[in-house]
């Protein structure tokens, strides 16, 4: 039972974790968008939810489970557990002379969308946990 | 990854340093050089992305403040205190037109950071009341 509590509010935080390292890669590029030659990163959030579900349903049988030393032990498998995303590096619409890649507008578009998705994250996490505690409570 | 306080706050750093330079060159735009000490030459900031070893983002540093190397301004005013046997002073190569710029694209870059910083702020509030 506690399972499918742990596999329902996975997916969840999966998302919401991957829109807070976008979130760090976004600011890290508006920081840097007087630096020269800086290159501006992003990376594709679907496909890299993708790739972190997988893992996290892979999570049982992969080396991120805890080590069984003594009969005592119980046997714990880390499913939230998130490798770094796979960034790239964004192609400027229009190039600049001191090889600065940072499009100001873009990244600030990308982080208020960014948030507003992290926001709706939150929201759906809280509703879920509210529908939970319904449910828990049963006819009282 | 380090936090977006610790971006944002290393952009803000980086941006006020700017600020103060472009202010320090603005205030020193005038100020006649002895005819036997240095002049002032304009200060400059030279930023750099400061991303630690094994990390993919980063936040932004001062690596260095350079001094403008454009030849100073030399100006003729016989009557002067200071002025030289030709009658010429040494005036700062400071532009003002150009530290003017420097100091609004400055305060955009800091405003922005600012508002990152807020936005940040507020979600990390929220974060921390989940499922309340």
């Amino acid at each position: 039972m506690l399972d499918q509590l742990n596999a329902s509010f996975n997916f969840m935080q999966q998302s919401l974790s991957l829109h807070a390292q976008r979130q760090e890669v976004l600011s890290a590029n508006i920081a840097n968008a007087d630096t020269p030659n800086y290159k501006a990163r992003d990376f594709d959030f679907s496909s890299q939810l993708d790739a972190a579900l997988q893992d996290s349903q892979a999570g049982m049988s992969s080396a991120r489970t805890l080590a069984v030393t003594s009969p005592g032990h119980m046997a714990g498998a880390a499913s939230g557990a998130l490798d770094d995303p796979q960034l790239g590096y964004r192609i400027p619409a229009q190039s600049s002379l001191d090889g600065n890649t940072v499009d100001m507008d873009m990244e600030r578009v990308n982080f208020a969308e960014n948030s507003l998705h992290y926001q709706a994250d939150l929201q759906m996490i809280t509703n879920h946990i509210q529908s939970m505690t319904t449910v828990m409570r049963g006819s009282e | 990854m380090p936090s977006i306080f610790d971006i944002s706050g290393s952009a803000l750093t980086a941006q006020s340093q700017r600020m103060n330079a472009v202010s320090s060159n603005l205030a020193n735009a005038d100020s006649v050089a002895d005819p036997h000490g240095q002049p002032y030459r304009a200060r400059e900031v030279v930023f750099q992305a400061d991303i630690q070893p094994g990390e993919a983002v980063g936040g932004v540093t001062v690596s260095q403040v350079v001094e403008n190397q454009r030849p100073l301004r030399r100006e003729y005013s016989p009557g002067h205190p200071m002025a030289d046997a030709q009658g010429y002073i040494t005036m700062p190569n400071v532009d003002p037109t150009e530290e003017m710029v420097n100091m609004i694209s400055a305060s955009r870059s800091y405003q922005a950071n600012l508002e990152v910083l807020s936005t940040h702020k507020t979600l990390m509030s929220k974060t921390l009341s989940m499922g309340q």
